[in-house]
């Protein structure tokens, strides 16, 4: 199908402005939770949401949106108040303690489901659609359920932003400005559990974790403010919800979960490579250009040296000598260095093979890449010589900084 | 007040009183403004016991306070309590003679450096703005004066040129200087300071030192939480030694003596040229020439310092 003609249909603008909604909401949330460090604490809740899915539907007794995702919100509410009584009452860590939690609701929503499944129709009522998301099912009404509680959330979100920057990020601070911390971070809790219940049937319980953290950590890389992380990442999590839904809409048997997770994994993916100043290959690139500078800059002093060391400016200094104090291969770094006009090449009878000697430029740049070691870069010169026949503008500079 | 004067003869012998003369019309001082720190009665503990116990403190308004003692000793845990951050099992806190949370503009408090995580998306002025979040309230958002404000309190740590810096790409001393703004931006009049010098350089530790000065000099007083025994007498002019209980508290000429950092660090603290404090005995090793000589504690968690540690009772 043409994407003109996807987009004319009415189910497929359904379903993508279901995605678009799930996915802001669950960026900007995720965001919070990954600077937070509560990526866990959204899978405990998506997994433990499913015996709730399971008890709104039997409660209803239809698949109802609504009743589904307030059961889903209780039960992950449930699980994560289980992970809290067990990190405070036993020895339990935090991350041991998500994995009981999280198995044990899991467990029981999925024998939930599979005896509803037999006995309530619940086959019809497409609730398997839960486990991997399917977005063909999402009807108008679902809609509105989306949009009214996502829109709130975001509201809120908005409303106590300051509040909610300076709690995330120095809670002691906050509390000595007299904000209710703890009220603050229960709120931002909720709100997680909220983004991650809306999108359970895009993209199913097993992997909406993906799409409330992979938007915010590919965010994280681009942005140096939390105002563009939580932007940037509500529009990447729009940006996979729907590329995933329309293709599930699009290609028959395709779950709508996994192909969300698959976009919103490949924007995560080019994000940790690409991102300047945080990507990876961004880092390789300076940290090789940043070597290949300092090797410059080594050949520089040692011209300059030994230079300094024969009292002569205009030292014509033997390549292989250079290698040797140099302690590799130093004729690629000087053709950098002639390009850059550093450098010139002389020859130097009888003796065989190229010397080198500094510009004038050369001299200067050598100089001022000596001027922060201060009393180091004159050493071996201040060992050799008294400072009378030092060269003029070495023995001016010294005066000058004495 | 007998109860701790007791447990302290046990652990100095004879000795000039442990405690100030600020405590002596205690009644009187309570809700008097005369302090601008006054702590009463002060008792707290986290899940692995008391940390502090039954602390009295007061600091006079207009100097630069110390608060120092080993590790363990409570004196974040003095500070959090202040703020309200940490709920006391037992005491009042009085800032300027009334509870915090009516003085709270009054008061600006910098966390340990490393108590955050620095690698959060935001900016140096970002992070200076907050401390305009108190006055501004939750609904207004920080506009054009604010950001003045947070520019002008860059400037004097020296950091304007670094406002629309990554906090990440800072370096320690720079991330104090971004925290100090903040405070300073919050315009107060008590100012509480966790461990201010804590990894930083040289550079950065003059330069805060210069603004302890001056922030003095405009009359505001400053209580902070310092490691370092051979600076405090040079750097404060008030001194609080605090180990779960008070040592001992006053000017620092009075209180910065073998004596007393025996009782908090144990016998083995090492002042005045190598001879440990037990052999000095209660010869001062105050203010004067001797001072900068002191050397800090041995190691950090020596049995002396632990059971020294112990709230009485334990």
């Amino acid at each position: 199908m043409e994407l003109a003609a996807l987009l004319g249909d009415f189910t497929v603008r359904t379903v993508a402005l279901g995605a678009a909604l799930v996915g802001v909401v669950s960026g900007v949330l995720g965001s919070f939770a990954v600077l937070r460090q509560q990526s866990l604490l959204g899978d405990a809740l998506s997994h433990a949401a499913l015996p709730g899915v399971c008890l709104g539907f039997l409660v209803a007794g239809s698949r109802q949106l609504a009743p589904i995702l307030a059961g889903a919100l209780i039960s992950g509410a449930l699980a994560a108040l289980l992970v809290l009584v067990l990190t405070r009452t036993t020895r339990i860590k935090t991350d041991a303690a998500l994995g009981v939690s999280l198995s044990l609701f899991f467990a029981v929503g999925t024998v939930l489901l599979t005896y509803l499944q037999r006995h309530q129709g619940a086959a019809q009522a497409g609730l398997d659609a839960f486990l991997f998301g399917q977005a063909a099912a999402l009807v108008p009404s679902d809609l509105r359920v989306i949009g009214t509680v996502g829109g709130v959330s975001l509201a809120l979100v908005a409303l106590a932003w300051k509040e909610l920057k300076v709690t995330t990020f120095d809670a002691d601070f906050a509390r000595s400005l007299g904000r209710p911390v703890l009220a603050l971070e229960f709120g931002l809790t909720v709100l997680i559990a909220v983004a991650v219940v809306i999108g359970l049937q895009l993209v199913g319980v097993i992997l909406m974790v993906a799409l409330v953290i992979a938007p915010a950590a590919a965010a994280r890389q681009w942005v140096k403010r939390l105002e563009g992380m939580v932007l940037l990442a509500g529009v990447f999590g729009a940006v996979s919800g729907v590329t995933g839904a329309l293709l599930s809409a699009a290609v028959r048997g395709l779950a709508t979960g996994p192909v969300i997770v698959l976009v919103a994994s490949g924007i995560v993916l080019i994000s940790l490579l690409l991102a300047p100043g945080r990507g990876v290959l961004w880092q390789l690139v300076q940290a090789t250009s940043q070597r290949r500078n300092l090797r410059g800059h080594r050949v520089l002093v040692d011209l300059y040296r030994l230079a300094q060391d024969h009292r002569d400016p205009a030292y014509p200094t033997e390549q292989g000598m250079l290698d040797a104090y140099f302690g590799r291969r130093s004729a690629h770094v000087l053709r950098r260095l002639e390009r850059r006009g550093l450098v010139e090449r002389v020859r130097h009878m009888p003796e065989e093979g190229t010397h080198w000697v500094l510009t004038d430029v050369g001299q200067e740049q050598a100089r001022t890449l000596l001027q922060p070691f201060g009393e180091r870069a004159e050493g071996p010169a201040t060992r050799r010589e008294a400072p009378a026949v030092r060269p003029e503008s070495e023995a001016a500079r010294r005066e000058g900084r004495a | 007040m007998a109860r701790r004067a007791r447990g302290m003869e046990g652990t100095m012998g004879a000795g000039p009183p442990l405690v100030s003369r600020g405590q002596a019309d205690r009644a009187a001082a309570m809700h008097e403004p005369a302090f601008a720190l006054h702590v009463e009665d002060l008792t707290a503990s986290y899940a692995s016991g008391a940390v502090l116990w039954d602390v009295d403190m007061n600091v006079p308004p207009g100097v630069l306070a110390a608060i120092v003692g080993p590790n363990g000793a409570g004196k974040s845990t003095l500070l959090k309590c202040v703020i309200g951050a940490l709920r006391p099992a037992a005491g009042h806190v009085y800032v300027f003679g009334r509870p915090y949370r009516r003085q709270r503009h009054r008061v600006a408090y910098v966390p340990q450096r490393t108590s955050v995580d620095w690698d959060f998306p935001t900016t140096a002025l970002d992070v200076v703005t907050m401390g305009l979040y108190g006055r501004l309230g939750w609904l207004r958002r920080p506009g054009r004066r604010e950001a003045d404000e947070a520019h002008e309190a860059l400037a004097l740590v020296g950091m304007d040129a670094f406002a629309e810096r990554q906090i990440s790409q800072l370096s320690g001393g720079q991330q104090q200087r971004v925290f100090l703004a903040r405070a300073l931006v919050q315009d107060a009049d008590l100012y509480l300071m966790d461990e201010p010098f804590a990894g930083v350089d040289a550079t950065t530790e003059r330069a805060i030192v210069e603004l302890l000065k001056d922030l003095r000099a405009r009359g505001k007083t400053v209580v902070a939480v310092h490691h370092d025994l051979q600076t405090v007498a040079t750097y404060f002019d008030w001194l609080a030694i605090l180990n779960v209980r008070l040592i001992a508290q006053g000017p620092v000429r009075d209180v910065y003596t073998a004596e007393h950092l025996r009782a908090a660090y144990g016998p083995r603290v090492v002042l005045l040229g190598g001879a440990s404090a037990a052999e000095q005995g209660s010869v001062p090793a105050g203010v004067d020439a001797g001072a900068t000589e002191a050397a800090a504690p041995g190691s950090p968690d020596t049995p002396e310092r632990r059971a020294a540690a112990r709230p009485p009772g334990d």
